[in-house]
């Protein structure tokens, strides 16, 4: 006889997934959907916001007032999702997310975090030694800038708006949006020009 | 609930260990515990997290971004803050 152990994993999810729709908890069709919104969610959809952000000095401080409002108007599903908090970046204060107890992410506007952002260096680090830290990531802190570290801990998932680096100047929002990765909503580095 | 804290109010995360009575769900960091801190912000009323984790009825707690200095808790820290979200079953008001 075979154990759940050896059962080979397709198996179990279609059963479960079979369950799941047999007692009525959702239909097939809302678990598609659901799969569609964790496939499309990415770090291209944070950057969609911060480009907006950038150039939409109205849309901005909607975002720092309630980021997941900011992204269900740029049309990023955040229904059922725990509310997205953003940390503005200025000259004075630089942002850095951690989530030391586990692995709590914005996966709705960052997709799945990198393989770092769970590590057991990167969470005792990032608390401790978090400028350090940003140097193994190649981003250089200027020493006057202060370094606010925001440990992740309960119901908010963050994200950091970081500086709109000099030189994009009469950019498109576009454009803008391709510059902006996943380390710059993080906080390990810094938005880039090509 | 109890009464909202207000932006820098001054308090301290209760020194307290539940991980050595038993079972729990805990979202307070251990290198907080007894730490002083100021409040940063109100960041709107959860139910309480520990009891959710148990499929207990949850009270609905206060959640605030509780600011912290690094150098208190790790003398060779660097950096400048530490903002962490805090309930406020974990906080005690500070001289």
């Amino acid at each position: 006889m075979t154990t759940l152990l050896e059962t080979p994993p397709d198996r179990l999810l279609a059963a479960v997934r079979q369950l799941l729709t047999a007692k009525g908890v959702f239909t097939q069709a809302e678990i598609a959907e659901r799969i569609r919104i964790t496939d499309n969610a990415s770090p291209a959809q944070g950057a969609r916001m911060v480009a907006r952000a950038w150039t939409d000095p109205e849309y901005r401080a909607r975002m720092l007032a309630d980021g997941a409002q900011a992204a269900e108007e740029l049309g990023i599903p955040m229904r059922g999702m725990p509310p997205l908090g953003v940390l503005e970046d200025t000259a004075e204060e630089h942002n850095l997310v951690v989530c030391t107890l586990c692995s709590c992410y914005p996966r709705a506007v960052l997709g799945y975090p990198p393989f770092w952002f769970k590590s057991a260096a990167y969470r005792a680090r990032a608390v401790r030694d978090p400028r350090g830290l940003l140097v193994e990531f190649g981003t250089t802190l200027p020493e006057q800038v202060k370094l606010r570290v925001v440990d992740s801990t309960a119901d908010y998932r963050w994200m950091v708006l970081p500086l709109r680096p000099a030189g994009t100047e009469g950019w498109t929002e576009t454009q803008l949006a391709a510059i902006v990765r996943e380390g710059d909503m993080i906080g390990v580095t810094f938005p880039k020009l090509p | 609930m109890s009464a909202l804290l207000a932006p820098g109010a001054k308090v301290r995360v209760r020194d307290d260990w539940p991980e050595t009575r038993g079972p729990c769900h805990i979202r307070t960091p251990h290198y907080l515990r007894g730490a002083r801190g100021v409040v940063e912000k109100h960041l709107g009323a959860f139910p309480n997290p520990e009891d959710l984790a148990f499929a207990r009825p949850a009270a609905v707690l206060n959640l605030y971004h509780v600011r912290f200095v690094p150098q208190t808790i790790w003398p060779d820290a660097k950096g400048e803050a530490i903002v962490v979200e805090l309930y406020e079953s974990w906080l005690e008001q500070a001289a």
